[in-house]
């Protein structure tokens, strides 16, 4: 039998609240895409269910949130008991944008295994993102 | 196999997501799903949307299962936007206009890339389209790439074609040619808003009258898909076509052909691939080299690599 390609990493990025401002976002797309993962954008303005919605219906292995607004801990808790409620438990969780280092704690309680902030080499996120999805 | 199928059966579409990955990725696993589920497929209706690049189609994807949601019908949506020639990543981004069904529980959208396939779809499209239409949706619209004059595959996977077409964007000797446009069984003139909407009608018009006497002529209806404009006619087009395919017998004639069409283009899928399974790299290597030093011509090192199909 032939060997089937290696399955792609699928990464859903998406913005939570409202920001209008998504250039950080695509940044990190782009160099997802760069690094040969399958990115589904969806825009800015998305509310936690729509993020909860979008990574279900697309099977995601990662989802990662951009926010600058400072509204992330109202918001990514809502994010992650959506995504509970509808058994998507097994996706990584990373977060970047405006986040202060003093809410870290909270966000890694939360399940985000990884926060990018301003300055962050792009190839990190990559690297972060090969070397925690198990495919 | 697991519960996967069952969970599916019952509607669930957390299941219906996971076998779709599965598919996709073309694992033994997925391709066990496939001969499963198959059974349960065509019931469905199957819509194909092409056209270039910014024509409109994902905007009036959206728009159209909105249409269809008023009308009490539900929707699975499968969307291809390309991969990267040199890393395979992509970017999917046909969500974003699609952000109304969002939430709708009789609209599911899955987002795929292209994976390397010609004729601006994926590699396992039709398979996907299988398992959606076998999750009892009553319409499955499947988005092309953006197309060009030649990307045709479409017609092989869908039941009633759209071709978006945009005004100001080629004259009349654009729809003359060969091609694209030969594969739509329903033209649709988009951004019908914006100046030389009527006079791309008319050109279109003008150009269908020389078709042969007797051949089904496709009707040319005005969108503007943004604000949700001229869907409802869309709509009514489709249910009549659909009815025409029924009562002239083409039904049976376009489901053999996509039939034919998915057994071959998979059969050629599998072929290259043991090929390339078989060939060692060292050996690829030598006849690509001896091609791109002028040694030995293409063809003739095609026929020395499709030897390794045995192995």
């Amino acid at each position: 039998m032939t060997a089937p390609a290696k399955p792609k990493i699928r990464v859903l990025i998406a913005k939570p609240g409202l920001d209008g401002h998504d250039r950080g976002a695509k940044v990190v797309a782009r160099a997802l895409r760069d690094g040969g993962c399958e990115v589904i954008y969806t825009g800015i303005r998305q509310t936690p269910e729509m993020i909860a919605e979008a990574a279900l219906q697309e099977d995601v292995d990662v989802v990662g949130l951009s926010i600058l607004s400072g509204a992330h801990l109202e918001l990514f808790p809502r994010i992650v008991d959506e995504l509970k409620r509808r058994k998507v438990d097994d996706v990584i969780l990373f977060c970047g944008g405006i986040i202060p280092e003093e809410d870290t704690k909270a966000l890694e309680k939360l399940g985000f295994q990884a926060i990018f902030r301003p300055g962050t080499n792009t190839q990190d996120i990559v690297k972060f993102v090969y070397e925690n999805v198990k495919k | 196999m697991d519960d996967l199928v069952q969970r599916f059966l019952d509607g669930e579409r957390r299941a219906l997501a996971r076998i779709i990955s599965r598919v996709e990725n073309e694992t033994p696993e997925g391709r066990g799903y496939l001969r499963e589920l198959f059974p349960h497929s065509g019931k469905a209706h199957i819509i194909g949307v092409t056209g270039g690049a910014g024509a409109g189609k994902s905007t009036l994807t959206g728009a159209l299962a909105a249409e269809y949601r008023r009308r009490g019908k539900t929707i699975g949506i499968v969307a291809v936007d390309p991969s990267s020639p040199f890393t395979q990543g992509a970017i999917l981004g046909d969500r974003i206009r699609m952000q109304e069904l969002a939430l709708d529980e009789g609209v599911y959208v899955r987002s795929m890339a292209s994976r390397g396939a010609l004729g601006g779809l994926a590699p396992t499209i039709a398979d996907v389209v299988a398992i959606m239409d076998a999750f009892g949706f009553d319409y499955v619209i499947v988005e092309t790439v953006g197309a060009g004059q030649d990307e045709v595959e479409i017609a092989g996977t869908a039941l009633t074609t759209l071709l978006v077409n945009n005004p100001g964007t080629g004259d009349d000797i654009q729809a003359l040619k060969a091609g694209i446009i030969e594969i739509a069984d329903i033209l649709i003139v988009n951004k019908a808003d914006h100046p030389g909407a009527d006079v791309l009608v008319s050109q279109l018009q003008s150009l269908l009258a020389l078709a042969p006497a007797g051949s089904r002529r496709p009707p040319i209806l005005k969108t503007t898909a943004i604000r949700g404009e001229g869907l409802d006619k869309v709509a009514d087009a489709i249910a009549d076509h659909r009815n025409w395919l029924e009562s002239s017998g083409e039904l049976a004639r376009h489901r053999a052909r996509n039939a034919r069409h998915s057994v071959l283009g998979t059969t050629r899928a599998i072929l290259l691939q043991r090929i390339q399974a078989n060939t060692p790299e060292s050996e690829l290597n030598a006849l690509v080299e001896r091609v791109a030093n002028r040694e030995l011509d293409p063809h003739t090192a095609a026929e020395e690599l499709a030897n390794y199909v045995r192995g």
